[in-house]
């Protein structure tokens, strides 16, 4: 367990805080101290690897590199961050020309000895379902949870850290920690990613299929691993039938390990989601300033 | 010197449109020991054969290299046409100018310059080849049929036709194989049974085949024509002499667990026949699931015979057999679409493979043939079929395409049509492969009955309420669509049995890389097998339908037949050699040896200090294949492939590299 570094990535250190925030609560709970990678820069998502192949890859390489020359891996809660230094580490291990290239631009060794983790992977293979469930002290029982995985964990299955098409992941944990997962089949589908600022009409389409989807698969909310994901769930649902909230599975686990609110950022979604956790006798302790504002 | 004939073919304009055939000429020439070059426009043709042995004759060739195609295309002719001029067959050497030069290169000159070299490689080696004679060895008229489906039973019937006594072994209690549990078999739809069941009848009451069911192989020893084969036969805990199959013990047996005939759709007693047509009609005690056997309580069936031909004290008996020829017809498995996580096999009693709703819809199957969802017993309003589980999947499941599928489901289709009129049924293709005589328009019976065929893999099946959910994408259209249905079929792909390897290993036969047995050659050799006397039939050999197996294994019941009419057989001359001088007995040859040709044996040698005992390897010519991986092993070049020797082999490293 020592053996990797923690790697925020952009968007854990703003839009999507609560995901950090969550995420190193849980694993401090769980006795994991996983130091950061000191000087992490960009992994390159969206923006680079659109516009040069080459670039996206570096960029995410040099963390690797930097990592490696530690001895270690990168552990990643972020979906696009995964994907990307799974990628350039894909690239690395491919050897031939593009190991060639990704060395001469970085000016530095990379072997690729590490493969780096996404958050989700780390806490079910190396950890254990099982072993977070004995920590556990809130079962989550009665929450039925949509499972959503959306691409960049599942895609391309080269590096998807599931069954590219029906992964189970999250449903495992979240069932072993007491709630129900239903089956649904929306969970590798499109949340509309970027779109949400070029085209917001189409995220806004796609989401309501989604969202719908869980709805009647009749879960309670919906659960992801990804800060793209959930911006676009929380931010693109259309008003008229009550909402459903979207967690960060880091949160309901922190939940489940008697992690407070504020803690796991639970005050911090559009859609509130203590309501239903409190509904649900999951959250207890008085209501905060933010949640108090939020209603 | 050996003087040398060389002959130069054409091969039409295969070689000579590519290779520069009169400069590879004034090249030849110039190589030692060559004294007489010729060029051909087909040279296997009869003037072609003709005019070599002229000049063996006019020139006095001692040794003959033709420079044409591949030698396992027309070795063997000119083997033949070698004995005819009265030379020794394997004074011959062929040089592949066309599938190793003239047919994967464009430019002449490159070409040419290859030619030349592999030319002068044939030179070199056939310089230093000497004759070599084959051996005979007598053939046993016995052959053994490994198997007793459809592919089987055929072999083994058309094998006793011809008068030779056949050994039948099949493992499971009940001749019948996959096809036993069809109901109707495309593209005519007659009942699979009807068909089947008189075949089984014949095989039991054949006075030349002996049927050993609940039977396996242990083991297969000795080579083509002399193969000795040890036969388990199960414990039965059943006699077949005294039992008269009236099938009192089978209504009385308290145990009950899922039918593997049934897939598990239905259930059996401990003791059971798999299906009422089942041959030999005998039943068997499943041990595991026996209350006497697991609690030591019951005897009720021992009770109810009124034979007396419960014996539970019956034990496997070991059984050995003498036969020339082997017919591998060990048939196929089905997918496990599990590995489809999304399509809720596992989740959703009403998903089902396509085996499985074979015994839905039969009249022998547990629902009496009424088509009723296993989840609700409901009658389905809307059925959906899924092509290509498994098959044409390199990521989850195999790269083949399984071949049957498509006529199977167009099958199951109409009898859904014909049984329920109005239940709509859908069938996603990826493509529709209906080659084969009166398959398409079976197909398209299919379609005129109102079958939607919407071309697209379905993404996902979910259970949504009492119903399932598909979604999926007209890819012809453009548009995804979702759907509910009450009942999903998966077209599973045919995969090779999972004991396949172990199968191969104990008959010394290869495999390709799926499990499927090879056979010696795609097109000119298709139910041989590399190893000498065994021959392959069915869906063991890659996925078939019936009419195929059953072609197949006339097939190779034909060829069986025609090694064991003889009383000898000549040995295939090119075999390892041993020499014992040289030897040091280490047998790392008996380790790398694939056919297991290879022991030691104790010989007495003079040296210096008198006559004392070396242990060295010896090689059993009958067993020997030629493959020469011996030769390489040995350390101490005591081993060499006659026709291959290590000085020959050395020779066409020199000409190629000097």
């Amino acid at each position: 367990m020592n053996s990797y570094l923690y790697y925020p990535g952009c968007s854990l250190a703003g839009t999507a805080r609560e995901y950090g925030q969550s995420t190193l609560a849980v694993l401090r709970r769980l006795g994991c101290e996983i130091p950061e990678l000191d000087d992490w820069t960009c992994c390159g998502a969206s923006s680079a690897h659109s516009l040069d192949h080459r670039l996206g890859l570096a960029l995410a390489a040099r963390n690797l590199a930097l990592a490696e020359a530690q001895g270690r891996g990168l552990l990643t809660p972020c979906a696009a961050c995964y994907s990307r230094l799974a990628a350039a580490w894909h690239g690395v291990r491919q050897g031939g020309e593009v190991a060639e290239w990704l060395r001469e631009i970085l000016g530095r060794p990379l072997e690729g000895t590490f493969r780096p983790r996404s958050l989700l992977e780390f806490l079910v293979v190396e950890i254990g379902s099982h072993e977070i469930a004995r920590q556990a002290g809130v079962p989550l029982d009665g929450l039925k949870v949509a499972c959503y995985y959306g691409c960049l964990l599942s895609r391309p299955a080269e590096w998807a850290i599931d069954d590219a098409d029906n992964p189970q992941l999250m449903d495992g944990l979240l069932e072993e920690l007491g709630a129900r997962a239903v089956p649904w089949a929306y969970k590798t589908e499109c949340c509309g990613s970027f779109l949400a600022l070029a085209r917001t009409a189409v995220v806004f389409g796609l989401v309501e299929r989604i969202v719908e989807a869980a709805r009647e698969a009749g879960a309670d909310c919906l659960v992801t691993a990804c800060p793209m994901c959930q911006a676009n769930l929380d931010m693109r649902q259309r008003r008229g039938r009550p909402p459903l909230p979207i967690f960060y599975f880091t949160q309901l686990v922190g939940v489940s390990l008697g992690l407070a609110p504020e803690v796991l950022g639970l005050d911090r979604h559009i859609i509130p989601g203590l309501p239903l956790l409190r509904e649900r006798n999951l959250v207890s302790g008085p209501v905060g300033l933010r949640e108090r504002l939020l209603r | 010197m050996k003087r040398v004939g060389v002959f130069l073919c054409w091969c039409g304009s295969n070689i000579a449109g590519v290779v520069d055939m009169d400069r590879l000429q004034a090249e030849v020439e110039r190589m030692p020991g060559v004294v007489h070059v010729e060029q051909n426009k087909y040279t296997c043709s009869d003037p072609g054969q003709e005019s070599i042995r002229r000049a063996i004759r006019e020139h006095r060739l001692q040794r003959v290299v033709v420079a044409a195609c591949s030698p396992r295309m027309h070795e063997r002719t000119f083997r033949a046409m070698m004995r005819t001029a009265g030379l020794n067959p394997y004074l011959l050497e062929m040089a592949n100018l066309r599938e190793h030069c003239s047919w994967v290169h464009r430019d002449i000159d490159e070409a040419t310059a290859k030619a030349v070299d592999l030319v002068r490689r044939a030179v070199f080696k056939v310089r230093l080849a000497r004759p070599l004679q084959s051996g005979k060895v007598p053939i046993t008229r016995r052959a053994l049929v490994l198997g007793g489906g459809i592919a089987g039973i055929q072999a083994a019937l058309d094998l006793a036709d011809f008068g030779i006594p056949v050994v039948l072994v099949e493992s499971s209690p009940s001749l019948g194989g996959r096809m036993a549990q069809l109901d109707k078999t495309f593209p005519t739809l007659d009942c699979s049974s009807c068909i089947l069941t008189p075949k089984m009848v014949e095989v039991a009451t054949h006075p030349s085949i002996r049927l050993l069911t609940y039977s396996e192989v242990e083991s297969v020893e000795g080579y083509v024509g002399n193969f000795k084969v040890l036969v388990r036969r199960k414990a039965r805990s059943v006699d077949e002499q005294r039992c008269t199959g009236c099938g009192e013990c089978l209504s009385k047996c308290p145990a009950k667990v899922p039918s593997e005939f049934d897939l598990g759709l239905g259930t059996r007693g401990a003791i059971y026949v798999p299906f009422p047509q089942a041959v030999p009609n005998v039943p068997v005690i499943d041990r595991q699931s026996c209350l006497y056997f697991t609690r030591g309580r019951c005897r009720i069936c021992q009770r109810a015979c009124p034979a007396g031909a419960i014996d539970y004290q019956q034990e496997d008996r070991l059984e050995s057999y003498e036969v020339g020829a082997i017919v591998v017809a060990t048939g196929y498995d089905q997918f496990d679409p599990a590995a489809y996580g999304e399509y809720a096999y596992r989740a959703s009693p009403n998903v089902i493979t396509g085996l499985e709703f074979e015994r839905l819809v039969s009249s022998t199957g547990p629902t009496g043939g009424r088509i009723l969802t296993p989840g609700g017993g409901r009658e389905p309003q809307r059925v959906v079929f899924i092509k290509c589980v498994g098959s044409r999947d390199e990521q989850r499941g195999a790269s083949y395409c399984s071949k049957t599928c498509c006529m199977y489901v167009a099958k199951q289709a109409i009898l859904l049509k014909e049984k329920l009129p109005r239940c709509e049924v859908y069938v996603f293709y990826m493509d529709v492969r209906a080659a084969g005589k009166d398959y398409e328009e079976f197909y398209l019976r299919a379609r005129e009955m109102g079958v939607q065929y919407v071309r697209g893999r379905v993404a996902r099946v979910f259970p949504h309420g009492d119903r399932l959910r598909i979604r999926a994408e007209d890819t012809l259209i453009g548009r995804r669509l979702e759907l509910e249905a009450d009942l999903v079929v998966l077209a599973s792909a045919m995969v090779p049995r999972p004991d396949a390897r172990q199968v191969a290993r104990k008959l010394g036969i290869a495999a390709n890389q799926h499990g499927f047995f090879s056979e010696a050659h795609p097109k000119l050799r298709p139910v041989e097998t590399h190893t000498a006397g065994i021959f392959l039939a069915g869906a063991a050999q890659g996925p078939k339908d019936i009419p195929d197996s059953v072609a197949q294994a006339g097939a190779a019941a034909s060829k069986a037949a025609a090694l064991l009419s003889r009383q000898e057989m000549e040995t295939e001359p090119v075999v390892a050699e041993v020499n014992e001088h040289w030897c040091s007995g280490c047998l790392r040859c008996a380790r790398v040896c694939p056919y297991n040709a290879i022991s030691e044996r104790e010989i007495r040698v003079r040296t210096a200090a008198g006559v004392r005992t070396k242990t060295v390897a010896t090689v059993n010519p009958g067993l020997c294949q030629g493959c020469g991986a011996c030769a390489v092993a040995c350390r101490d070049g005591a081993m060499n492939l006659a026709g291959f020797a290590d000085q020959q082999v050395l020779a066409e490293v020199d000409a190629l590299c000097l």
